[in-house]
């Protein structure tokens, strides 16, 4: 399956885990039920909450009549902002103290009158089962003085203000002057185009399972950042992080949804507390679009202009987002025109407006996935001016510096992508006129587009026990959202140690480990590698160290860098010894060793970094679709990724975790969005039946390939691939659409009212 | 009722739903929720060999029938051949649509062997990967493992076959 594309003669020789198909470790207890999630954790003595939506988008509550509520058999309390135990306000933004950023929205759950989004909880019904507690729910009253509300983002672009940049992310920037060379250029496209709110919808709800015993809590949680979550509960509930426990083994799906803290899990140790009562509150469907924030639309505008040989003198991007007046995360819209092409003139502006929605957070590569869609529609539309095929029009402008600033690419293989994609997928035999290819009643059309997501590394601390048996146990506090999270680090590990997978057991999901990075930003894995290479390091120093004290040891005098780790040992050459042996003549039972980086060396060290290189994931999208002559109806009916994705690890789950990520590109560009009442700020369609995700009639044998080429500047050379699969799908679905029908749909989602 | 071949016996108010039954009350928490309300398939189980959804259930209905959820399937230690094959074909991320994937493919490879026909079958009959995805469409799977599933499907029906 894996495109052998290059190897270095390194990785032959030392790797035996690493890169193999190895089946997850956890594949048997997903596949037999004995897998627990969030809300499957029963203590004695648990009740049950559900949740009150306020119906308004801005007011103050006027009234709250819970008696009929309160009436109901099985009821144990009603909270609102009257009774409510009192919550510690969400700590301010600082990039010195990355949990700050775990904040969800700044509201006061049940801590005030005041109503900031049509959706925001303003009770909490506690009952002795789940249907009363959702039962009572619906019988609670509230009145509301309402307040003008700004919640309609189309109507709200002219008033839209600049985002700001910062150290991390910029939000705009110039190269030369971008409108004139446009005017100037003798072919252009000018274009605008409209995303609209994602939802992430992993099929497990939020859950959250709060036990208080005195001043100590037990949180059983669906969550994508164990530390954050911790960090923030102690701020908000008054009480040191080693008074709580988070315990978060299985998440049944993430893609950015649980990266940060809602709501829900915050009402739910709050009604733990008040009722003195372990607390279950799993959200319905409804409650997690009313209340755990989604992508953020988008209105773009990308315009390019070219000379006849399609060389690009112009490339305009601009984009407005919304955040919320209670927080929100402002995306990098735009972060693609910053990488991809080597524009003579570059201008590119993010702005924002600010609403009375519930806040935006990110969903599956924030920014790139929506900007993508943009630039690649656009890139293919200057491709229909110029009459020149799109793949050969991205080759002729890829840069060979970063655009902006001329910075290297740590890495960049998307040349080496499209050649490769372009031959598996027959290309070639591409008919560039527009509805020239047919089968029947449906008009064929094939499209392109390059994914491109940046790759970075968090910090973990992770431990690493090795005892006399030769069992290796691995600790850190990763999540599992479906990456394998456990299975990769045991591979890493055994290759580095030198033992066999089995041996190899990994803790991962509690906060009494050590602390883990989140899994987010296509980071996690990059992250519990570096600390897993680290501490076996350590490990291997230290068994060197006590080999190295005995006279007898073959090892001795031997330097750590000299030597191979293989069948359970160190060795050089014929020479060697186990680790068995080594522990067995020191008289000890096992050896650990483990580290972890602070965050202030942690910051200094990214900086560098970035100053230093520009380092992402890329790849080429081919699709192929169909489109219905008579209703418009699209079917994706093959697809070809090929990835610059640096080394992967595991050779299964990197497939799938790409192929996930074009999935869900292809519902964000055939079928997702979230609908805001314009005029109550109210989201209509917040369940599964409304809100269309593909299912499995509409995604066709996904191929996926990559290069295969470590990255130099990463742990052990991988970029991350979380996220760099969506990016750039919907572009290449539209851009096969536009290739079978000739209309260019530029409003997401391509449904079929829109090319009739 | 008979849950995974033991008898249950539970005296619960008529609106509760199988799901929440089998969840709640007796911790058989195989079958998932994902939305409560029929459209994503995650609480699949089986009634007397049958796919239901298990949400969208009252458990008093079920008064003694026979219900299988994702743990009955295994013998014992060895696993059914879907769910060997679950784990083969990856098809499965973060597991919790797989209970529901998994009892609803036992039930579709039945519901075809006994000639029910679906919106595409052809006159064949066979079971191509478009068959099964058809029938496998009411169960979503938003980690995307489509693929794996259909190949693991695939692969077992050809075993069966064989
Ligand atoms: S939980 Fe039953 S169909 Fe979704
Ligand atoms: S494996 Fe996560 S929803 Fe299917």
């Amino acid at each position: 399956m894996t495109t052998k594309y290059a190897e270095t003669e390194q990785r032959q020789a030392a790797v035996k885990h690493v890169g193999r198909p190895v089946d997850r470790v956890d594949g048997r207890a997903k596949t037999t039920g004995e897998a627990r999630y969030a809300a499957e954790h029963r203590h004695p003595g648990m009740a049950h909450a559900a949740l009150v939506h306020a119906t308004v988008a801005r007011g103050r509550i006027e009234s709250l009549d819970t008696e009929a509520a309160r009436a109901v058999p099985g009821v144990i309390e009603v909270l609102t902002h009257e009774n409510a135990p009192p919550m510690k306000p969400a700590p301010k933004r600082s990039l010195l103290n990355l949990s700050s950023l775990a904040s969800g929205t700044t509201v006061s759950y049940l801590g005030t009158d005041e109503v900031h989004w049509n959706g925001q909880p303003v009770a909490v019904v506690v009952a002795e089962t789940p249907e009363a507690a959702r039962h009572a729910a619906t019988l609670v009253r509230v009145t509301y003085r309402e307040l003008p509300a700004v919640v309609d983002f189309a109507a709200e672009e002219p008033n839209a203000v600049q985002q700001k940049g910062s150290m991390i992310q910029p939000a705009g920037g110039d190269k030369g002057d971008a409108a004139v060379a446009l005017a100037a250029a003798p072919v252009s496209v000018d274009l605008r185009f409209t995303t609209p709110p994602h939802h992430h919808n992993a099929i497990e709800p939020h859950a959250t399972v709060a036990v208080w015993d005195g001043d100590h809590l037990t949180v059983h949680e669906s969550t994508q950042h164990i530390a954050w979550l911790r960090r923030h509960l102690a701020l908000r509930f008054g009480i040191p992080e080693r008074a709580i426990r988070v315990l978060s083994p299985y998440v049944g799906g993430g893609f950015g949804g649980k990266y940060a803290v809602w709501a829900g899990t915050l009402l739910a140790v709050l009604a733990a507390r008040a009722t003195a009562r372990p607390v279950r509150l799993a959200l319905t469907r409804e409650a997690v679009h009313r209340t755990v924030g989604a992508r953020t639309p988008t209105v773009q505008r990308v315009a390019l202009g070219a000379d006849a040989g399609g060389d690009l003198t112009a490339l305009i991007h601009t984009s407005v987002a919304m955040t919320s007046r209670i927080g929100g995360m402002p995306e990098g819209v735009v972060s693609p025109s910053r990488h991809l092409y080597d524009a003579a003139t570059i201008h590119l502006r993010q702005r924002l407006v600010r609403l009375d929605l519930l806040a935006n957070t990110s969903m599956r590569a924030p920014g790139d996935s929506v900007g993508s869609f943009a630039l690649e529609s656009a890139m293919d539309e200057l491709a229909c001016e110029l009459g020149m095929d799109p793949v050969e029009l991205r080759m002729r402008n890829e840069p060979a510096r970063n655009p902006m600033d001329g910075k290297p690419f740590s890495h960049r293989m998307l040349r080496e992508a499209y050649e490769v994609g372009a031959e598996r997928f027959g290309w070639r035999e591409r008919d560039p006129g527009a509805g020239s290819m047919r089968d029947g009643r449906w008009l064929v059309g094939m499209g392109v587009a390059t994914a491109y997501h940046p790759s970075m590394v968090m910090p973990a601390a992770v431990t690493v026990r090795m005892d006399a048996g030769g069992e290796v146990v691995v600790r850190c506090a990763l999540q599992e959202i479906g990456v394998g999270a456990a299975t990769v680090q045991a591979q890493i590990a055994a290759d580095e140690l030198g033992v066999p997978l089995e041996a190899v057991r990994v803790e991962i999901g509690d906060s009494e480990l050590p602390e883990g990075p989140g899994a987010g930003g296509s980071a996690q894995t990059a992250s519990g590698a570096e600390g897993v290479l680290a501490a076996c390091r350590k490990l291997k120093e230290s068994a060197l160290a006590l080999a190295r004290r005995s006279p007898d040891s073959p090892l001795r005098g031997r330097r750590l860098d000299d030597l191979e780790a293989r069948d359970g040992g160190l060795h050089h050459g014929g020479d060697g010894e186990t680790y068995a042996a080594i522990l067995a003549r020191a008289g000890r039972d096992h050896l650990e060793a483990g580290g972890r980086t602070g965050m202030l060396k942690f910051l200094a060290r990214a900086l560098n970094d970035r100053r230093r290189w520009v380092k992402a994931a890329c790849g080429a999208h081919f699709c192929e679709v169909r489109v219905d002559q008579d209703t418009g109806e699209v079917r994706v009916s093959r697809w070809l990724g090929v990835f610059d994705i640096g080394r992967v690890i595991n050779a299964k789950t990197a497939a799938a975790q790409l192929r996930g990520g074009i999935v869900m590109g292809i519902g964000m560009a055939l079928s997702e969005a979230s609908q805001v009442d314009p005029r109550t700020g109210r989201i209509m369609n917040p369940s599964l039946a409304e809100y269309h995700v593909p299912v499995h009639a509409d995604v066709p044998p996904i191929d996926v390939q990559w290069l295969d080429v470590p990255d130099p500047t990463m742990p052990l050379g991988l970029l991350g691939i979380g996220e760099v699969g969506i990016t750039g799908v919907a572009a290449a679905v539209a851009n096969a659409v536009r290739h079978a029908t000739g209309k260019r749909v530029a409003d997401l989602p391509i449904t079929l009212d829109k090319l009739l | 009722m008979r849950v995974n071949g033991a008898v249950e016996s539970l005296d619960v108010q008529p609106w509760v739903s199988l799901l929440d039954a089998l969840r709640d009350r007796l911790g058989v928490t195989g079958p998932k929720k994902g939305c409560d309300q029929g459209a994503c398939g995650a609480c699949t189980v089986l009634a007397d060999g049958v796919r239901i959804n298990a949400c969208l259930a009252l458990a008093v209905q079920y008064d003694g029938r026979e219900i299988t959820t994702v743990e009955g399937l295994a013998s014992g230690e060895e696993l059914h051949p879907l769910q060997a094959a679950f784990i083969r074909h990856d098809g499965l991320q973060c597991g919790y649509c797989t209970p529901g994937q998994l009892c609803s493919a036992v039930a579709m490879l039945a519901e075809h062997r006994a000639g029910m026909p679906s919106a595409v079958t052809e006159r064949s009959g066979e079971l191509t990967e478009a068959e099964i995805r058809e029938r496998m469409s009411g169960n979503l799977c938003r980690c995307g493992a489509y693929n794996g599933i259909v190949d693991a499907i695939r692969d077992v029906a050809a075993q069966e076959a064989r």
